[in-house]
């Protein structure tokens, strides 16, 4: 079963393919909100380094968020129309789940993070079970003293993932010292999703045939417009 | 399907079939175009319910209807078209003017088509597609074809000496004709849209109740309408008792004098064979008789799109994106979205 993964959530974008056991070809670039001109040729670069043809493909599989919005639609639209035009089914992972897979070693529990810019940073925690993370509270998006308040209602060592935890580490920093709690930092290279781990996720998935039509799948943005935000508050006083 | 990755050859010709994609504002639109005029199907998605109660397009809310759109629209299209996908030679998309994040749904989706059906994929002009949209109702025309292009976003005049040869010869110096009937409506409380409430509205009232000016009458091509905006809102705040009905007929009937002088002026200056109308202001009903009037007594061949090709749409894309890929050839899968694109850059 061949796969195609694409990440493009954070300010990289991320592309690979694998057979469902093992990783046949990818690449990752830094791109500075260049999503839409880079991802198309790396997507052709990464197959004819894999040595397949897009209509080998068999699943696809895409980062859905949170995260950039601009960003990520790219990715997802890219993703919907490829299965579209294959008739194959599309994986929709999220970018925490993402990043948490990329740190099943630990033993502590993990923090993923997104950073939501003005401020915020998406976040969600998991705990490690021989290879596999499990959600242990689900993603949302707050500031970082509601993000402390989650670590500190855990009451666990933790370890901190992903590109959320790299912008506001000092402030996270700042707040959690005075608990007592041990608190680890992952290694910055893994500070954004990588279409690599997203791809082993997606093949884990699709053995259990968890994926969706190119209609069904939907992106996990998290945080409402601002033009719905102001005028439910319009609205409610 | 096979795993060649051999790209077929590719003569752009009457057989040509092109898919658009068009995002550019608040329609998700693909269509199939076989030999750049014949229109196999057309579908728009409007987004007009999820901007209405903000008074205007949110850019945000915007793109992420475009993706919730993006994948049954174009099924659809492929659907009505009787075809295949494997029956698509090159892919179209509108790569500028409009909105970054909506343009670059379409475009994602494009390249993705374009690549995994090895075919190629084209970015065309948002403004350009425009002036085809009038041939694609009346493949017939003659050259040269002067086309006055309304919307909310533009208002411009534009010489076509043939397919890919043309130029601006006038446009606005403020608000587009499109803006100053949403700004106008907003004002006096019509709702949005604000063109086909005036529209519906105006049939009702007396045009010639007030005498709103008409900017630039008689000065060149260009137009200005924001002095005919501000003197519709001081004539309501001193005339309370006005009737709405009069004020929005008299305000329509000065708009639609400007457009037609300019537009004759401009098509006897240009000695044109076929005058055109395109874009969502050409839906105007007052603005249509008028022109049409205009043209037999001076006896230019004129094109009213139907109301379908005025507003946007991706046959227009299709359509232009065919006669892009015979001018100037495909463009890269590296290339990006242009929010700000003018009608003079269309060689992408
Ligand atoms: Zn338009």
């Amino acid at each position: 079963m061949i796969i195609l993964a694409i990440d493009t959530s954070t300010d990289a974008v991320s592309v690979a393919v694998n057979n469902s056991k093992q990783l046949l070809a990818s690449a990752h670039v830094t791109s500075d909100r260049r999503h839409a001109e880079l991802l198309a040729p790396m997507i052709s670069s990464v197959c004819a380094q894999a040595d397949i043809s897009m209509r080998e493909i068999d699943v696809m599989a895409v980062d859905i968020g949170p995260g950039l919005f601009t960003g990520m639609r790219v990715g997802i639209a890219s993703a919907k129309t490829i299965a579209q035009v294959l008739d194959v089914p599309v994986v929709g992972v999220s970018s925490l789940d993402i990043l948490a897979r990329s740190v099943t070693t630990t033993q502590r529990v993990v923090l993923s993070t997104i950073d939501a810019r003005r401020g915020e940073l998406y976040w969600a925690m998991y705990r490690n079970d021989i290879g596999s993370s499990i959600e242990v509270k689900p993603p949302r998006v707050g500031s970082v003293s509601d993000c402390v308040v989650e670590i500190i209602d855990r009451g666990q060592e933790a370890l901190i993932v992903g590109n959320g935890a790299l912008r506001y580490r000092q402030q996270l920093s700042e707040m959690l010292e005075t608990t007592g709690l041990s608190i680890e930092w992952a290694s910055e290279q893994l500070a954004q999703p990588s279409a690599a781990v997203l791809a082993l996720i997606a093949a884990e998935l699709a053995l259990v045939e968890q994926w969706q039509t190119a209609t069904e799948l939907q992106a996990l943005y998290l945080r409402a417009p601002d033009a719905e935000i102001n005028w439910a508050t319009r609205v409610n006083s | 399907m096979n795993g060649s990755n051999v790209r077929r050859e590719l003569k752009i010709d009457s057989a040509t079939v092109v898919l658009g994609i068009e995002t550019s504002c608040d329609e998700t639109a693909a269509a199939l175009v076989m030999g750049g005029n014949d229109v196999l199907s057309s579908v728009v998605a409007s987004q007009l319910d999820v901007h209405a109660r903000f008074g205007g397009v949110v850019p945000e809310i915007a793109s992420r209807a475009h993706l919730e759109a993006i994948t049954p629209v174009i099924d659809q299209a492929v659907a009505k078209s009787g075809l295949s996908f494997e029956r698509v030679d090159a892919v179209a998309a509108t790569v500028g003017p409009g909105l970054v994040g909506a343009l670059l749904v379409g475009v994602a989706a494009a390249k993705s088509l374009a690549l995994t059906l090895d075919v190629p994929f084209v970015g065309v002009n948002h403004l350009e597609a425009h002036l085809y949209a009038a041939m694609l109702d009346d493949p017939n025309v003659e050259f040269p074809m002067l086309v006055l292009l309304v919307s909310g976003g533009n208002t411009m005049l534009v010489e076509v000496r043939k397919p890919g040869v043309y130029q601006i010869v006038g446009q606005t110096r403020d608000d587009a004709a499109g803006e100053a009937f949403d700004k106008v409506a907003r004002f006096l409380d019509l709702g949005y849209p604000g063109g086909p409430a005036i529209d519906a509205l105006a049939k009702t009232g007396d045009a010639k109740a007030i005498d709103f000016p008409r900017a630039m009458l008689n000065d060149g091509l260009d137009v200005s309408f924001s002095g005919l905006k501000t003197a519709v809102i001081n004539y309501v705040r001193k005339n309370s008792g006005a009737k709405t009905k009069d004020i929005v007929a008299s305000f329509q009937r000065a708009v639609v004098d400007v457009l037609v002088a300019k537009t004759m002026r401009a098509a006897e200056n240009l000695g044109a064979r076929t005058v055109a109308l395109g874009g969502g202001v050409a839906a105007n009903s007052l603005l249509r008789s008028e022109t049409a009037r205009a043209c037999e007594q001076k006896d230019f061949h004129l094109v009213l799109p139907s109301l379908a090709m005025c507003t946007d749409n991706a046959a227009m894309i299709a359509s232009a994106g065919w006669h892009r890929l015979q001018l100037t050839g495909e463009s890269t899968l590296d290339a990006g979205v242009y929010p700000n694109l003018g009608l003079s850059v269309a060689n992408l």
